[in-house]
């Protein structure tokens, strides 16, 4: 079968990831910047499935697109949007900001120029696409388990903590 | 010319899906196949809600429109896409207007790795259930939508029910869903897998259904299911979101005409779509019952029967109703139109004794009368369980059915590595 990953592809999803996330900071009304947010996010997904990793499309979709999102559109909906949107949009920290974007930048063009020497080749990418799933679960529960308990530990003390702020008594 | 119809026929031989063999002519008359069969059963299903329903409460239901009723769907959908399409003044028109299509979109587009057969099915994903439940997930996207903007009070509060209701039962239909992934693993090679077509066929070489595998833990996650996959399609009696005594319509309340009906479209072919989840996951999927303990030539022709009489029991039926329809004039058309019917039902039926067809059409027609049990059980809960209240219904997902669904998740895993003698306790 041929495959679909052509530059076409890449460059179609790539054009939506871009605009999306340029409608999420230039929109004043929240709940449209959140849908343009669902569009990257999906488009992320795809190219995902590009990259011959459907196991990371397939959560991206569920966690992100379907869970995560509907709770941000959840609390959005319950904030009156006709005041916020009267009000002046602002950004006091624009310094910090760019600062962040310049240092992600760099980091990338590192990544780019200096990518095939960091990570491991391409002769495992062909044969994971058939048991993609079966190889990511015995990297994670094996050579990185701990690691993986660490993030699983951060979740949960991120659980507890919402508890405990939400709850008046426990 | 040529080398198009080889193009075409060059698929018929093979053994894997239109998707898997990359032949694009057969991936598209699948999807028209699929999409109209979807088409034809949510209008049957239409007919058949209201009929059964009725006869349920001792009522005869639409008999008006054709006889018994059978053209009452066709009058509603030409009605309903006659109707004038209102866009209320304050609504938020772009978003008003996306909603439909995006829950429509994922309704169907689920329906592009369902198996209704080894071979019957549009593509078979290695990530297959996870596709489905992802893809299902983005439905609520589109009621949220709906609800926020027909800016409206009863719609958005239907709106945040439903996603709340949807959100949290679909954690419970996961661990459930996971717990049949680990009993696909139990095979020499010790892998599972989550393609929809290779959790049938784990069921096949296991000679079980999941649903009796470790009894009763198979049987506990179906229940767990059964119970989420009827309010993951916001239905009766967890059906809050629409609740009519209490907010009108629940979030398509501003909706009307075409739209409306997507909306329709959309919930029945959901609730198609998680059936037909059940249906792979706990009952087999295309297998028709003992595919092992009954097999060989004889039962094997024993068991392609079945299809084609099935139908022409159905069509009995029609002809004992015409039969039994009133003498006087004015009824001459209708009795006219069941015969007919029956008629049709009947060839269909002799159509399906042509062997090559019946050999062809047996997985799809086992699938299909396992999800049409499901539709039955939707319509019986309907009419038998009164509604839920809200705090109930979040107190039945979070501290019933999730706790439960962890627990059968530990125990099957622990049952599964004993079998493969990974772990003696």
């Amino acid at each position: 079968m041929a495959p679909v990953a052509t530059p076409f592809f890449f460059y179609l999803l790539s054009a939506l990831m871009l605009a999306g996330g340029i409608l999420v900071i230039t929109r004043k009304n929240p709940v449209h910047s959140a849908l343009a947010l669902i569009t990257t996010l999906l488009a992320q997904a795809a190219i995902y499935l590009m990259l011959y990793a459907p196991f990371v499309a397939g959560v991206q979709i569920i966690l992100y697109a379907g869970g995560i999102m509907v709770l941000f559109l959840f609390v959005i909906m319950l904030v009156s949007i006709d005041r916020s949107i009267k009000e002046r949009q602002f950004n006091s920290q624009w310094l910090i900001g760019v600062v962040a974007a310049t240092a992600l930048g760099g980091l990338f063009i590192a990544v780019y120029t200096k990518g095939t020497d960091l990570f491991p080749g391409q002769a495992t990418l062909a044969a994971a696409e058939g048991d993609n799933t079966q190889r990511l679960a015995s990297l994670l529960y094996g050579q990185y388990m701990f690691s993986f308990e660490i993030a699983s530990l951060l979740l949960l003390v991120a659980i507890i903590g919402a508890v405990v702020m939400a709850k008046k008594r426990i | 010319m040529q080398s198009v119809i080889q193009y075409i026929t060059s698929y018929l031989g093979s053994n894997q899906t239109p998707g898997a063999a990359g032949n694009l002519f057969w991936v598209f008359v699948y999807i028209m196949l699929v999409f109209g069969g979807l088409s034809v059963a949510v209008i049957a299903m239409n007919w058949l809600e209201r009929k059964i329903l009725a006869h349920m409460q001792v009522r005869l239901g639409p008999m008006r429109v054709g006889p018994h009723g059978l053209l009452q769907p066709i009058a509603d959908a030409l009605k309903l896409l006659l109707k004038e399409d209102l866009i209320p003044a304050d609504a938020d028109r772009v978003i008003f207007w996306a909603a439909p299509f995006m829950v429509v979109l994922a309704a169907f587009t689920v329906f592009v790795v369902v198996p209704f057969g080894p071979t019957h099915a549009i593509t078979d994903m290695n990530i297959g259930i996870l596709f489905m439940l992802g893809v299902s997930s983005l439905s609520v996207l589109g009621i949220v939508m709906a609800g926020w903007a027909s800016n409206s009070h009863y719609p958005l509060i239907g709106a945040l029910r439903s996603s709340a209701q949807m959100v949290s039962y679909e954690v419970a239909m996961g661990m459930a869903v996971v717990s049949v992934i680990l009993m696909t693993s139990l095979n020499a090679a010790g892998t599972g897998t989550l393609s929809m077509i290779g959790i049938v066929q784990a069921q096949l070489a296991q000679h079980e259904w999941f649903i009796f595998k470790f009894f009763p833990l198979g049987l506990i996650a179906f229940f767990i299911f059964a119970v989420a996959m009827v309010a993951e399609t916001n239905r009766a009696p967890f059906d809050l979101a629409e609740a009519e005594s209490e907010l009108t319509a629940g979030f398509h309340t501003e909706y009307s005409g075409f739209r409306w009906s997507l909306f329709f479209l959309a919930e029945y072919s959901a609730m198609i779509a998680v059936s037909s989840i059940a249906v792979t996951l706990w009952l087999g999927g295309w297998l028709r019952p003992f595919p092992n303990m009954l097999a060989g030539a004889g039962w094997e022709q024993f068991f392609s029967f079945i299809p084609g009489t099935s139908f022409l029991f159905l069509a009995a039926l029609c002809f004992y109703s015409t039969a039994r329809m009133p003498k006087h004039p004015y009824f001459r058309i209708q009795t006219i139109g069941l015969a007919g019917f029956g008629a049709v039902l009947g060839l269909v039926g002799l159509i399906l004794f042509i062997p090559p067809v019946r050999a062809w059409v047996q997985d799809i027609f086992w699938f299909s009368a396992k999800v049409a049990g499901f539709m039955y059980l939707y319509i019986w809960y309907r009419g038998t369980f009164p509604r839920y209240r809200f705090d109930q219904l979040m107190k039945m997902g979070w501290k019933v059915l999730l706790p439960m669904g962890l627990g059968i998740l530990i125990l099957t895993a622990g049952v599964a590595l004993y079998q493969q003698n990974l772990w003696h306790p």
